[in-house]
């Protein structure tokens, strides 16, 4: 047997880093289980994404509608809101950004980037200030209104007066149909 | 023994925290530095498997509580919910389900250790019966879980066992309707029993705290069941029991994944897949494996209230035990002719558990019997007798010139 000096590693110490990383790594393996079910179950991960009919909804006429527990404005924009909407220089906005999450971050608020076509817009109607639900048509721009600190977004939904930081967000959807909308 | 401290504090938070609350030197005079008897079998591993296990039924039982509704028209559901839909959930409850079973499985080797070794002797008689209260409340907790799923078989076999409580003269009827919040098992009974359930095993904890306390006082018996004489018949626990501990452990866990992973509804009744039904009594009711033998004994007497008291009767048998065996000689090693009823008593309960799980018809009707009359005879009559008529064999002069060769004795405990 070679005689080992204190400092050289030995295979004592080869056996003790050997079997404390298995230990490790098989201890990893069996909390994750553990920790992974406390993320969404299959049944929320199905519910995940919510399809919307757009054929009964007017020129003029707005729906809320829920995705992942939260509600979306479904509004079928007439040409004096799409043009009112396209009309504003972007300096004038609070938030110059989409928040369009189909888009890079900082890509600019217009109108074209918040909605795919413009007669439809979608946007998660949770006031980006507190997180009440904005009231629709209402407010000087007639877009929304948010009633609990006096926020005003325009017919593009993106934040004009009042405390709220950021524009109604864009939620991620597309067109299924000519008549139908998945969100999510 | 519990002697005086060996801990010395070295950094200077170690010193700092050793003087206002010295945790980590209870935790290193408890389980590193404590002498333990160098002669420990494998038998002996079972108090720490029967820890690490509580802690798995406690954190996969929290996590299930998360996804689980205790309301009768959800919690089948919710159960298959977590079978299906929750990430994992399938094995934290193949876990859950499965870790009772070898909970209990390893609470009767560690309970049959202590009768062969007679751990129960003076002067562990409070650890015993600690040891015995942790059953008691083990058992109730498995009862009350079992009914959560509210499958047929949980079910029914609430609806047996809180009716034993109606079998009380004159409360017996208003305990029971007491105890259900209704006069039968239904949502009120459900969404107690989860509570209770969730509470009890946090009670066991703390009587485990004073279980392994009322060890740590005299120390760990051992197999030769002499007292230990002095350090050369003790060793540090950690590494060495620590490791022995680990290995079992890693062994005993072996077994379970197997289960866990291979063989999951093995101890499952099917009737519990199926939903509770108040209108339909299934043909069989049986309980888990591990209460069979008690199911065996209550059955056994035709009698209502007699039934009940003699299956109380069984477990509060054991409370007492260290004051029924008469025998001034601790470990079934030397006492012969104790070993021969020590067998039988073993042989005598699985007997009572293949008896609690078939219908009470003949033979197994007679045979369930005498395996019950047997049960209480040797408690209350061999064991007495024994003590006092035995012809023990020699014991050795101490531990370490039991296991040590010849001339070895000067040597002393190494670290």
């Amino acid at each position: 047997m070679a005689e080992a000096h204190s400092d050289d590693v030995t295979r004592r110490d080869f056996l003790y880093v050997a079997t404390g990383s298995f230990a490790a790594v098989g201890a990893g393996f069996a909390a994750w289980p553990f920790v992974h079910q406390m993320n969404p179950a299959a049944n929320v991960l199905a519910m995940a994404t919510t399809e919307v009919d757009l054929t009964p909804i007017e020129k003029g006429q707005s729906i809320k509608v829920l995705w992942q527990g939260k509600v979306v404005f479904v509004r079928h924009r007439t040409e004096e809101e799409i043009t009112a909407a396209r009309a504003v220089p972007l300096d004038e906005l609070k938030d110059k950004k989409a928040e369009n999450p189909s888009l890079k971050p900082d890509a600019p608020a217009t109108d074209e980037n918040r909605a795919i076509k413009p007669e439809w817009l979608v946007v998660i109607g949770v006031c980006t200030h507190l997180g009440c639900i904005p009231l629709t048509n209402e407010g000087e721009y007639k877009g929304w209104f948010c009633p609990c600190h006096g926020s005003v977004y325009d017919t593009s939904g993106r934040i004009r007066k009042g405390p709220a930081p950021e524009n109604l967000h864009v939620p991620p959807y597309a067109y299924k149909s000519d008549t139908t909308i998945l969100i999510g | 023994m519990s002697g005086h401290s060996t801990y010395i504090p070295k950094s200077g938070i170690e010193k700092w925290l050793d003087s206002r609350l010295p945790i980590i030197r209870l935790a290193h005079d408890s389980f590193v530095d404590f002498p333990t008897p160098r002669n420990l079998n494998y038998w002996w591993t079972f108090g720490a498997i029967l820890s690490f296990m509580l802690a798995v039924m406690i954190v996969s039982g929290i996590v299930l509580a998360m996804h689980y509704t205790p309301n009768t028209a959800l919690a089948f559901g919710s159960v298959e919910h977590i079978m299906r839909d929750v990430n994992y959930g399938w094995l934290i409850r193949f876990i859950h389900a499965n870790g009772a079973s070898m909970f209990f499985l390893a609470v009767y080797i560690h309970i049959f250790r202590g009768m062969y070794y007679g751990s129960y002797k003076a002067p562990r008689e409070v650890l015993w019966i600690l040891g015995v209260l942790i059953f008691l409340l083990m058992m109730a907790t498995a009862f009350l879980g079992y009914t959560l799923p509210w499958g047929q078989m949980s079910f029914w076999g609430a609806t047996v066992i809180t009716n034993l409580f109606s079998a009380i003269p004159l409360v017996g009827e208003q305990l029971h309707t007491w105890l259900l919040g209704g006069f039968s098992v239904d949502n009120a009974a459900l969404n107690r029993f989860f509570s209770l359930h969730y509470l009890l095993p946090f009670v066991i904890a703390g009587v485990v705290v004073l279980h392994i306390w009322a060890l740590h006082v005299p120390g760990n018996g051992n197999p030769l069941g002499i007292n230990v004489k002095g350090p050369q018949d003790t060793v540090p626990f950690h590494p060495y029991y620590t490791v022995k501990d680990v290995f079992a452990l890693s062994i005993f866990l072996l077994f379970y994944m197997g289960i866990v992973f291979y063989k999951p509804e093995f101890f499952g009744n099917p009737d519990n897949a199926i939903p509770a039904n108040p209108l339909v009594t299934p043909a069989h009711i049986v309980p888990e494996w591990y209460l069979l033998p008690f199911y065996a004994i209550l059955r056994s007497i035709p009698d209502k209230l007699a039934g009940v008291l003699a299956m109380f009767g069984s477990i509060a048998i054991l409370f007492v035990l260290p004051w029924l065996d008469t025998s001034k000689v601790r470990s079934g090693r030397f006492r012969p002719l104790f070993q021969i009823f020590f067998w039988l008593l073993l042989i005598d309960t699985i007997v009572l558990g293949y008896v609690g799980g078939n219908p009470p018809e003949e033979p197994l009707l007679t045979v369930g019997r005498i395996a019950t009359f047997w049960y209480f005879l040797h408690f209350l009559i061999i064991l007495p007798v024994l003590g006092l008529i035995e012809k023990p064999k020699k014991l050795p002069e101490s531990i370490a010139a039991a296991v040590l060769p010849k001339g070895a004795m000067a040597a002393s405990v190494k670290p």
